[in-house]
């Protein structure tokens, strides 16, 4: 079985289904049709059961939690929401939950969720009910990290759970940058020494960061990469210095995008797809001619992989959350652009054809064993 | 106090389709909670954790627009919840 892909989209929720060789793929949905659906993911820990964050133009955001495979959903009891406010705090309110990350494999109950306006939750019961990380929310700090935002807030997202301790935690928060925990998210640390902030009028800054997406490599937990809106970079801990793995992209094509995915098992094997950040930052694919770099040394050196792509005229944007790698030992590669197009390869990114088409802007595309 | 609450057609998934309920309460914070005891989790959706209604989500007590949880519904009332037009 090769499993489903879940799209997440402006408009709904939509299932693509590959027979075993990842030859043909039926599309299924929607599902929450006219929802905005921004992330959808399954859990490791028990694969039938699935979380999703969502919400809609009017109404407030929510996640839904299915056992059945995505067959069906339940609302949570009490979905993410800060905690009350005394009088004179800023009274902040969950805008939309934005990434949903399992706990790790020794607490299955365990979720973590990030927010925009920049917010972490967890729940301890699967789901279903969802408490703000006081360590985190009411960091004194917390104002200064995430102090610039975006026009639509602060994103929190890329929240990490070292699966050699689950007390080890990462988030990244877009604009605010990366932050470490080492108690279980009772205190907090920016790491974001050797990333550029070249927008911000002191760029040697602590944290004010901009990381658009970070993933650790399960099999060496202490490698970490991150696709940054200055950049890819890569971390490998216990050193505290990112690294630019970017500067060994090609110069006309940079090393800004959304995205960055990592190969199951190989942890020097990554792939990005870069997008155009010169002047006014159309965020499109550069040139009008769409492709995907994968690296297979760590980030030492970069290889285009275009093949079946667009040549020309297809100026693609791809989300952080629309990129994802399945599990096969020659692993499927897979994005979602906003103008609704799902394309797939089934060899390590060697070639790509598009697999399903018109549908709502992506947002997230992330696939379930 | 006994009154009648319009509902939106984006939140009808929590009052098995139903358009209208009747509710009671004699301010709109008792009518939404007692709204939420019998349609779970539809109050969140309308009124975020510090007690302001959604930017996007319009209240009515009869033709008076409602800023406030402490309206004041009266028996007979009328509650409508509007979803505002927006987003494209």
């Amino acid at each position: 079985m090769a499993g489903t892909l879940w799209i997440g989209t402006r408009k709904g929720l939509f299932a693509l289904r590959a027979d075993g060789a990842r030859r043909d793929w039926k599309l299924a949905g929607p599902q929450f049709l006219g929802h905005i659906i921004h992330h959808v993911v399954q859990d490791p820990r028990a694969p039938r059961v699935l979380l999703l964050a969502a919400k809609t133009g009017h109404l407030g955001p929510t996640v839904f939690r299915s056992t059945d495979r995505g067959r069906s959903w339940r609302e949570a009891a009490r979905p993410p929401a800060f905690r009350p406010v005394n009088d004179g705090e800023e009274a902040r309110a969950v805008q939309r939950v934005f990434w949903l990350t399992p706990g790790h494999h020794t607490q299955a109950a365990t979720w973590y969720a990030g927010s925009s306006p920049a917010g972490l939750f967890r729940s301890t019961d699967g789901g279903e009910h969802w408490e703000p990380l006081a360590g985190f929310n009411d960091h004194p700090m917390r104002p200064k990290w995430a102090a610039l935002g975006t026009p639509d807030g602060e994103f929190l997202h890329s929240i990490l759970v070292d699966p050699r301790d689950p007390r080890h935690l990462y988030i990244a928060i877009s604009v605010g940058g990366v932050f470490e925990s080492t108690d279980a998210g009772s205190d907090w640390t920016p790491l974001n020494e050797g990333c550029a902030a070249d927008f911000l009028p002191d760029p040697s800054v602590p944290f004010g960061h901009d990381p658009h997406c970070m993933v650790q490599h399960p099999a060496r937990p202490e490698r970490l990469y991150q696709q940054n809106h200055c950049g890819i970079y890569r971390l490998d801990r216990p050193q505290r210095r990112w690294q630019r793995i970017g500067k060994a992209m090609p110069k006309k094509v940079g090393d800004i995008g959304f995205p960055i995915v990592l190969h199951p098992t190989d942890p020097d094997t990554a792939w990005v797809l870069p997008m155009d950040g010169q002047s006014v930052w159309p965020r499109t694919s550069v040139g009008g001619r769409p492709a995907v770099y994968g690296t297979r040394d760590g980030g030492a050196s970069w290889r285009r992989m275009d093949r079946g792509l667009p040549r020309s005229q297809a100026w693609f944007t791809v989300l952080r959350q629309a990129m994802c790698a399945d599990t096969h030992a020659r692993p499927g590669v897979y994005f979602g652009t906003t103008g609704g197009e799902v394309w797939a390869s089934t060899n390590g990114g060697e070639g790509w054809r598009c697999v399903a088409r018109h549908l709502p802007e992506i947002y997230s595309v992330t696939h379930a064993a | 106090m006994s009154c009648t609450v319009r509902i939106a057609s984006p939140l009808r998934s929590y009052t098995a389709g139903a358009a209208t309920l009747a509710a009671r309460g004699s301010t709109l914070a008792e009518v939404l909670a007692n709204l939420e005891q019998r349609c779970p989790g539809i109050r969140f959706r309308m009124i975020d954790e510090h007690e302001r209604i959604r930017p996007h989500m319009r209240l009515f007590v009869n033709t008076s627009e409602a800023r406030e949880l402490s309206a004041v519904v009266r028996d007979g009332d009328t509650v409508h919840v509007i979803c505002a037009l927006s987003g494209g």
